[in-house]
């Protein structure tokens, strides 16, 4: 399983005090973090940074890249700032992710940008109206994305499907929707199509105290379906523990009494 | 179109490990690809095979192999030089038998030594194995390692039972250590992760997964060789990238078929002939699963053996 770790995010106060100040410890720090704690990405959420994106994101790219020696994943939907972020990008650890591109016209920049850096690209299955029903119809956007891709020379096995979570407290019948999308991704291609989510999702507007159960749990489905990739908290460790512990039983992990601590 | 041959690529790498010192010293692992598919990675290392011979005369061993060597083996300096100079040993290894409770059980000063007096005669790297006595091994092994400082040796066997104090010693006298578990993948795992949490290094650690005979076991062994290099070279599993040592000669030498004589089974042919056979076709089977290194016993089985490496490389 890829783990892209979720926490450097401008929704968090703290990240957004030290982008604003400017001030890199704190990113770093928490970028650090997450490094040593398994994350193969580290997710770089600037929001739509409409003022100063492009510096923002320069800034940010540089600052954790000078202390974490992995790749970014760069969230945001300002395309210049996000070209500035591919740009400074240290692809000596690894291609950079893209975060995201779907099936709206005004996310079609994301997949030229793309094929011009060479990055990695995290598809939305959603489009301009509404969300998506179901599986089928998760597919048939995906279908519709994976075609302009190629347009755009974008390789398919560069593409991550991600197909919405929906919080399970208000749309409950999308949960199993979603994990049904991520086994049928998988037939859109051979070799099969990578899949991604962002986890928490599921859990958002639940009880706090019930958010990390429902995390858990969502997880492991979604890895028994094939799951490639989870932009999820690697600092939770009983969702490490989880993950860990689900690659045993899928035969991904060797088992010995100490797994839980590699 | 022409016809492409299909690679499958790891992402893991098994560990260089380097023993010895000068120049002759030796490097085994290093290969990121399946035994010998040099086509589908790189393979800077070929499999290395060490003469064993023992601290008191090999009086345990069948007639064919205690012939080898009868008139060297009287003294473990005598035979340990008559490997290097004569037979063009690359590595010896030095089994501690006479410390076994149960045979001579000659202390651990003894067995310094011994090692000390090996060393002064040889310039090819050492192996240093204990009895194979858990209690006594902790007390044998740390003694050889300290009598063996410098020379970068391998010692062994650390094991569920005794590692601490071995793994204490050959940290202390910078040895390469071989951790060895009994044909369980899961246990040889563990074994290699509690080692590294003591602070040893994973680049110093050989991974005895237990050999076994032909016909006694050896797919057993074979299965457990591969799984292990599957895991560390497909599922890039860091704690399964050691190297993998095959201890051939002990387990093959006293199983009935390199034993039994002409006159018992004629249909099985000469004695000679099947007990090197034995070994010779025993260590080949390792090598196909994966062992960078042997130890053996019979000159013929070895010359063999780096016969049928020269040819697979």
């Amino acid at each position: 399983m890829i783990i892209i770790g979720e926490k450097i995010s401008v929704i968090a106060k703290k990240v957004r005090e030290a982008m604003n100040a400017r001030d890199p410890k704190p990113i770093q720090e928490l970028a650090n973090a997450q490094w040593k704690a398994g994350a193969h990405f580290i997710d770089v959420n600037t929001g739509p940074a409409e003022e100063k994106g492009e510096e923002l994101m320069t800034w940010m790219v540089q600052s954790i890249q000078a202390e974490v020696h992995a790749p970014l994943c760069l969230d945001t939907t300002n395309a210049s700032a996000l070209e500035a972020g591919l740009k400074a990008h240290n692809n000596q650890w690894g291609r950079p992710l893209i975060n995201s591109t779907s099936n709206d016209p005004e996310r079609f920049g994301m997949l030229e940008l793309a094929a011009k850096y060479n990055a990695q690209i995290v598809a939305l299955t959603v489009g301009k109206g509404g969300l998506p029903a179901d599986a089928e119809e998760r597919c048939g956007i995906a279908a519709e994305i994976m075609a302009r891709a190629a347009e755009f020379g974008v390789p398919l096995e560069d593409i991550f499907l991600d197909p919405l979570i929906l919080q399970v407290c208000t749309t409950q019948d999308q949960a199993m929707h979603s994990i049904k999308a991520i086994k049928m991704f998988q037939e859109l291609n051979d070799p099969p199509m990578k899949t991604v989510v962002g986890l928490s999702n599921i859990s958002n507007g639940v009880p706090k105290n019930m958010r990390g159960l429902i995390d858990r749990v969502y997880l492991t489905l979604l890895m028994y379906e094939g799951l490639t990739a989870a932009i999820m908290n690697p600092l939770d460790k009983e969702l490490m523990d989880t993950l860990k512990t689900t690659d045993v039983f899928l035969g991904k992990t060797l088992y010995a009494h100490s797994y839980l601590e590699m | 179109m022409a016809y492409v041959v299909p690679k499958e690529s790891c992402s893991g790498k098994v560990l260089n490990v380097d023993f010895g010192k000068g120049n002759k010293a030796l490097n085994i692992g290093g290969e990121n690809c399946l035994p010998f598919l040099s086509f589908e990675g790189e393979l800077p290392n070929r499999p290395v095979i060490a003469y064993e011979i023992q601290d008191i005369p090999p009086v345990d061993w069948p007639d064919t192999v205690q012939n080898a060597y009868k008139d060297v083996s009287g003294d473990p300096v005598t035979w340990a030089k008559y490997c290097q100079n004569e037979l063009k040993a690359k590595a010896i290894a030095l089994r501690l038998v006479s410390t076994h409770p149960d045979r001579d059980n000659h202390s651990a000063e003894d067995a310094a030594i011994t090692i000390k007096d090996v060393l002064s005669a040889i310039e090819v790297p050492l192996i240093i194995l204990g009895s194979n006595h858990i209690e006594k091994d902790a007390t044998v092994l740390v003694a050889a390692a300290e009598a063996a400082s410098g020379y970068n040796c391998i010692i062994g066997k650390a094991q569920e039972g005794n590692y601490k104090t071995i793994v204490a010693a050959a940290l202390a006298h910078n040895h390469k250590l071989i951790a060895m578990s009994e044909l369980d993948i899961n246990l040889a795992k563990q074994l290699n992760i509690l080692i590294t949490q003591m602070g040893f290094d994973k680049e110093k650690l050989i991974t005895d997964p237990m050999c076994s005979a032909l016909g006694y076991g050896l797919e057993y062994t074979y299965s457990v060789m591969e799984r292990i290099r599957l895991a560390g070279l497909m599922q890039n599993d860091a704690t399964m990238q050691p190297p993998i040592l095959g201890d051939v000669g002990m387990y093959v030498w006293k199983v009935k078929e390199t034993v039994a004589s002409e006159s018992d089974v004629p249909e099985w042919g000469t004695l000679a002939e099947r007990g090197v056979a034995w070994e010779a076709m025993t260590a080949t089977g390792m090598i196909i699963a994966g062992t960078n290194l042997l130890i053996m016993r019979h000159p013929k089985a070895i010359e063999t053996v780096e016969k049928t490496i020269a040819e697979l490389i």
